[in-house]
């Protein structure tokens, strides 16, 4: 048993030597949301550092995911019930990103395996955790289909196969598109370096999205002085009607 | 031109929400109903967070009744007092209401309760209103109209507690108008609307109220309703988005002004002949709703972190 624990280890080990490694780049490192924000591209850009020359096998691949911060999310199913739809079973995923995306060189099941999938977490299944949902139904898997289903269609999850540019085995670049709908906080940018399946190397970087200016004062307000905000909300509805209202008359005159 | 709303963290195009805020003013400045019913299932629809489109709703009709009730009052068409006694009503339902949503949403059911509250409210009053000033319609234009006695002596009348509510011609007693705004409290809470679609026939059939005061006083119950409502959701969940409201406000503080004009225009009766319609449309598109079966059977509630 021994033995066949170091026979892998050892197995393992070439790929984990760093004979390559990744030097990164990003466009910037912070997004600002402010009243006019519309969505931003990031460009993920870098080499492959190498101490010797290419090792030989398959072709060098590149995977680069950008994850948004995680939440629990609440998954629920319609069933018809006395002729109409009613929430019925749910399902709490413990924590599911807000914003995935994938780019990759190549098709993702070719440039990567299952084992080291499941070591990085680098799909987008493997980013949602939902540790007991079995305990809370019998189909699991079609509630998890649903999360993934609904928040591609919106265009939170993507997976851009291809995407990344990757020439003699050395320079990559890729533009990552961030949403207009976008939640703050920390944005983890990975970046993943495959030869034949097998991750060699692995950078993170972060991004962080805040809202500024305007918008910052707003939401802080909001958060804090809930009831200063509410009145201001009041202040700014009665003002409005009244000098519609006051416009209006002098309009008719 | 788009627009980074931040409390609902979404960017949507200004423009949009501008003639969305206007075509609810105008209505709520035509029929004297807050238009909440109109507004929040709209947002809804444009991708606005659920939480976000009731109490941002909220804020709007508190605008539009306020530009509404100035101009039906220059009218004199508010009866001041019988909006105050309502509005006692109202408070007390609302904050009944206030607590049965709370219980509701540990069930995870307020969709389902709200949808169906949508539908028979708003299904049975469109109906009974449609039927009645169709008939009242048909009646004028055979010219043999009915002389229909000022106010028809019921049991209502025999309550005690007996006010005068002079704008209104009526003297009766104050319990029926603080039921009604209590009943009234309550479904607004629930549904999250200022309540103004229920009101306007309530005061028109339950009380006897001539219509020509029913639209402003309605309005005039419904600023505060609306008022408590936002500062509550501000309080409580902080799902009110000043930014969305206020491109909402300006669109519909415009709409509410030429709104009130085109209603001095029209007829009594068409006026509630084209309320009724659009109740029940909107009855049956959340009818509808109900009853199709979903294209997407699933859906996501994101739990805060905080």
């Amino acid at each position: 048993m021994i033995r066949a624990l170091a026979l892998l280890f050892a197995m393992a080990l070439p790929a984990a030597a760093q004979d390559e490694s990744i030097v990164l780049g990003l466009s910037q490192y912070s997004v600002t949301i402010t009243t006019n924000y519309v969505g931003s591209e990031i460009l993920v850009y870098g080499a492959v550092k190498r101490e010797s020359p290419a090792p030989a096998g398959g072709p060098l691949e590149v995977i680069v995911a950008v994850e948004g911060p995680h939440t629990p999310v609440v998954v629920r199913r319609k069933d018809r019930t006395f002729g109409i739809w009613i929430n019925n079973e749910s399902v709490r995923i413990d924590s599911a990103p807000s914003f995935y995306a994938v780019a990759t060189t190549g098709p993702l099941a070719d440039i990567l395996n299952q084992t080291d999938d499941l070591r990085h977490r680098i799909t987008i299944q493997q980013a949602i955790r939902s540790v007991g949902i079995s305990a809370e139904t019998d189909d699991p898997q079609s509630f998890i289909d649903a999360l993934l289903r609904i928040r591609e269609k919106s265009g939170k999850f993507r997976i851009n196969e291809g995407a990344v540019r990757l020439d003699q085995s050395t320079l990559f670049r890729t533009d990552v598109a961030l949403p207009a709908n976008l939640v703050e906080g920390q944005y983890r940018v990975r970046i993943f370096l495959t030869r034949d399946g097998q991750v060699l190397d692995v950078l993170e970087r972060s991004i962080d999205v805040r809202k500024a200016g305007l918008e910052r004062f707003l939401y802080t307000l909001s958060r804090e002085q809930s009831l200063l905000y509410g009145l201001l909300a009041l202040a700014l509805a009665v003002l409005a009607g009244w000098s519609a209202s006051f416009i209006f008359a002098r309009l008719r005159r | 031109m788009q627009i980074y709303l931040p409390i609902a963290e979404i960017s949507v195009n200004a423009l949009l929400l501008l003639g969305l805020g206007g075509i609810v003013g105008f209505m709520s400045g035509m029929f004297g109903v807050g238009g909440g019913f109109l507004i929040t299932p709209l947002l809804f629809f444009i991708g606005i967070p659920p939480a976000v489109a009731v109490a941002t709703g909220a804020n709007q009709v508190v605008a539009s009744s306020v530009s509404g009730v100035l101009a039906q009052l220059k009218r004199k068409a508010v009866d001041l007092r019988m909006g105050l006694v309502l509005q006692a009503g109202g408070l007390v339902g609302s904050g009944l209401g206030i607590w049965v949503f709370k219980i509701l949403s540990a069930l995870g059911q307020v969709d389902l309760f709200v949808q169906l509250s949508y539908v028979l409210f708003l299904g049975v009053i469109g109906a009974l209103m449609l039927k009645e000033s169709l008939g009242a319609l048909r009646r004028v234009h055979k010219g043999n109209a009915q002389v229909r006695r000022a106010h028809t002596h019921t049991w209502v009348h025999k309550l005690p507690f007996k006010m005068k509510f002079r704008a209104s011609g009526l003297y009766i007693s104050v319990l029926p108008p603080l039921a009604i705004g209590a009943g009234v409290g309550f479904m607004s809470a629930i549904m999250g609307v200022g309540g103004g679609f229920i009101m306007v026939p309530a005061m028109i059939y339950l009380l006897g109220m001539p219509t020509k005061v029913v639209v402003g006083t309605s309005l005039f119950q419904i600023i505060f309703v609306s008022a408590f409502t936002t500062l509550l959701h501000a309080m409580t969940s902080g799902t009110v988005d000043v930014m969305l409201a206020l491109l909402l406000i300006i669109g519909g503080v415009i709409g509410a002004q030429l709104g009130a004009r085109v209603g001095v225009r029209l007829r009594a009766e068409q006026l509630r002949i084209l309320l009724a319609l659009m109740v029940l449309a909107v009855s049956l598109k959340v009818c509808a709703d109900l009853v199709l079966t979903p294209s997407e059977p699933f859906n996501l509630t994101v739990e805060s972190t905080e």
